[in-house]
């Protein structure tokens, strides 16, 4: 019993990893059609803007607030990033899917050997609070902090964004896009504002998955979000394109089954029966679970 | 506008009558072969080119750098055949490249079979892999179709990595039983004949995917390309040739897969990262996709530079910069990176269309004011 809530809470951390990077991924690719590789540089880019503000930053610190402060550092640094590269390299490419493929290729390639070339190679210890490195009893299951916190940061976040796609006119204007991008252009609405949009929230939610991926794992290194990436480009084909709440679902199908069958089965099973869930899913329902609706 | 005055255009001069050309047009046919017979004596040459090359170009460096430079642009004229003529983005390239790699490498080392036997059973799996995982992948189209292929490369790479069953060697990699091989492939005097068997390779792929290109079948992938629909229309099915495409390139990736591995003498874990297969795909659009010899200039320049640039970025030049400039600049992946995305923007042709894209600058040139 305390394994599998032990197994339970962690599968539902690496979720919600998953979940911060899979939602802008899925956001931008559902609106803009852009199938954004550069993503896990946005990651890359939270996760030492975050290392570098705790150590340079005044006020910003390992503990306490000064965490919370370095953390807001990565966030707005990452979001940064994100609407430069929409702004300079992907707006003069809209309606050409493939150079626009080819550009974040490029720009992946590029951004994660600069990062090395910054900072090296090596993983670097990433400052943690001292608090994130316990463990919390849990139904008798005793659960790191890190990946509670990755869950709360996850809900929270999935909370805001569907606040914001419900409530807001940008909401509507993004809902409407992913929906009939035409029909929005048509009506008069510059729907160009709204990609910008999409980048800065999915750059801020990877940045954020970036620095608290660092809290989880301890250490950061340029090589981390390429990773992740691959994954969370399995968690937006199986959730359906464009859709926030079919990520949100399809990151805790992945999460738990990788965990699980991890444990269970031999150590890398886990990751190849969520590519077997891949193929299973495309196969029986090639538009997702949730199709391409950005659902409220 | 019915004022505006068009200016006759100048009358053409058949080229035959232009003085000068007519000689060298009956040549160009042969200018491949021309440049296959140049690349197969080059062995013999001792010529030293300082700055470009580390010895003479019959070292055995030299010759290892550019057999691994002629596989890769066979490689890249492979993986041409999808993503340039038929129109597939694939991300999942580099799974048949290293089923080439570490069938040959385990048939050999592990089950000891003679080098043929290896050879002949890895180009025979790997292009029945191919078949299987594309006849599952080509189920989907656009994006989705390259989200598939590069899962599937994925758990190729975590097979690889994980090493079950203890064959792959994981994260250290496989070494190659040279034992069992034929002497004429092992040691360093030999590496002249490894660099032959990487130009043999690159012709016979080239030839391979010209034919095919240049046949009924290669109209229809070209046709698939422009317009999916329309070959729908036309009582063609897409699905197959696209099929036949995808196997076709897998092929050819695991018998390059083949020859890398008696290059390099080992498998390592990085050829199966989806890394190898963006590269590619660097490789074929800095070359020019869709062309006759884009794909095998970007394969070769691309994996000169990847490795040439690791020796320019530690060099003195490089060195006495100001760090914020040598730092990024000793990065291979970043200058390859950088002039990716300029030429995705200013050289949508690739270095294939370098030659109409000069045409009217010497002609502006040329013409007397």
């Amino acid at each position: 019993m305390n394994t599998v809530v032990l197994l339970t809470l962690t599968g539902l951390g690496l979720a919600a990893l998953y979940f911060l990077v899979a939602s802008g991924l899925s956001l931008v690719f559902g609106l803009a059609d852009v199938l954004n590789f550069a993503h896990g540089l946005f990651l890359g880019v939270g996760a030492y803007a975050t290392w570098w503000a705790s150590g340079n930053l005044p006020g910003a610190g390992p503990d306490g607030f000064g965490f919370v402060l370095a953390v807001v550092f990565g966030v707005l640094a990452g979001s940064f990033v994100a609407v430069l590269v929409e702004l300079v390299l992907i707006r003069p490419l809209y309606s050409r899917t493939i150079e626009q493929v080819l550009v974040t290729v490029g720009l992946s390639l590029a951004g994660v050997a600069l990062l090395q070339a910054t900072w090296g190679a090596d993983p670097r210890p990433f400052p943690r609070p001292d608090w994130s490195r316990d463990v919390t009893s849990v139904l008798g299951a005793q659960v790191p902090n890190a990946g509670l916190l990755l869950i709360v940061a996850a809900v929270v976040v999935l909370g805001a964004l569907l606040a914001f796609l419900r409530w807001t006119r940008y909401g509507l204007i993004i809902r409407a896009g992913v929906e009939n991008r035409e029909m929005v252009t048509a009506l008069g609405i510059d729907v160009r504002k709204a990609f910008t949009l999409v980048f800065a929230i999915g750059g801020a939610a990877a940045a954020l998955a970036g620095a608290l991926g660092g809290v989880y794992f301890g250490t950061v290194s340029p090589g981390q979000g390429g990773s992740l990436l691959i994954f969370a480009f399995i968690v937006v084909v199986i959730g359906g394109m464009g859709s926030v709440v079919g990520s949100a679902y399809a990151a805790v199908a992945v999460g738990l089954l990788q965990q699980f069958v991890n444990y269970y089965g031999t150590s890398g099973l886990g990751d190849l029966c969520v590519v077997g869930l891949l193929a299973v899913v495309l196969l029986l329902r090639p538009q997702g679970l949730a199709g391409k609706v950005a659902h409220a | 506008m019915t004022n505006s005055v068009v200016d006759a255009p100048p009358a053409q001069v058949p080229d035959e009558l232009t003085p000068g050309r007519s000689r060298w047009h009956g040549l160009r046919p042969y200018l491949p072969l021309v440049a296959l017979v140049v690349a197969a004596v080059l062995p013999y040459s001792t010529l030293n080119l300082p700055g470009i090359f580390e010895g003479p170009l019959n070292s055995p460096g030299t010759l290892q750098l550019l057999a691994i430079c002629l596989v890769f642009g066979g490689l890249a004229a492979g993986y041409d055949l999808l993503f340039g003529r038929t129109g597939m983005l694939s991300f999942g390239h580099a799974l048949y490249f290293a089923a080439g790699v570490y069938g040959t490498d385990i048939l050999v080392t592990e089950a000891g079979l003679p080098l043929w036997q290896a050879a002949v059973l890895t180009v025979v799996g790997g292009t029945t892999l191919a078949a299987l995982l594309g006849a599952v992948a080509l189920r989907t189209v656009g994006i989705a179709f390259a989200m598939v292929t590069l899962a599937f490369a994925q758990v190729g790479a975590i097979l690889v990595a994980r090493d079950f069953g203890g064959l792959t060697g994981g994260e250290e990699g496989l070494p190659l039983d040279v034992s069992g091989l034929p002497p004429a492939l092992v040691g360093v005097t030999n590496t002249v004949n490894l660099y032959w068997l990487a130009l043999a390779y690159l012709a016979i792929v080239v030839l391979v995917v010209h034919r095919v290109s240049a046949s009924p079948t290669g109209r229809v992938l070209a046709g698939l390309r422009d317009d999916e629909r329309r070959i729908g229309v036309l009582g063609l099915d897409p699905y197959r040739f696209k099929l036949v495409a995808f196997t076709l390139a897998g092929g050819l990736a695991s018998a390059g897969g083949v020859v890398y591995v008696l290059i390099v003498g080992g498998a390592s874990p990085h050829i199966t990262s989806s890394e190898l297969t963006l590269s590619l795909l660097v490789m074929v659009v800095l070359g020019g996709p869709g062309t006759r010899w884009g794909p095998v200039l970007g394969g070769v320049l691309y994996m000169y530079l990847d490795h040439r640039l690791t020796a320019f970025g530690s060099s003195e030049a490089v060195n006495s910069l100001p760090a914020f400039l040598s730092r990024p600049l000793s990065q291979p992946l970043f200058v390859l990176g950088t002039v990716f995305i300029l030429a995705v923007y200013f050289f949508p042709g690739g270095l294939a269309s370098l030659r109409s894209r000069l045409t009217p600058v010497l002609t502006a040139l040329r013409r007397p004011r």
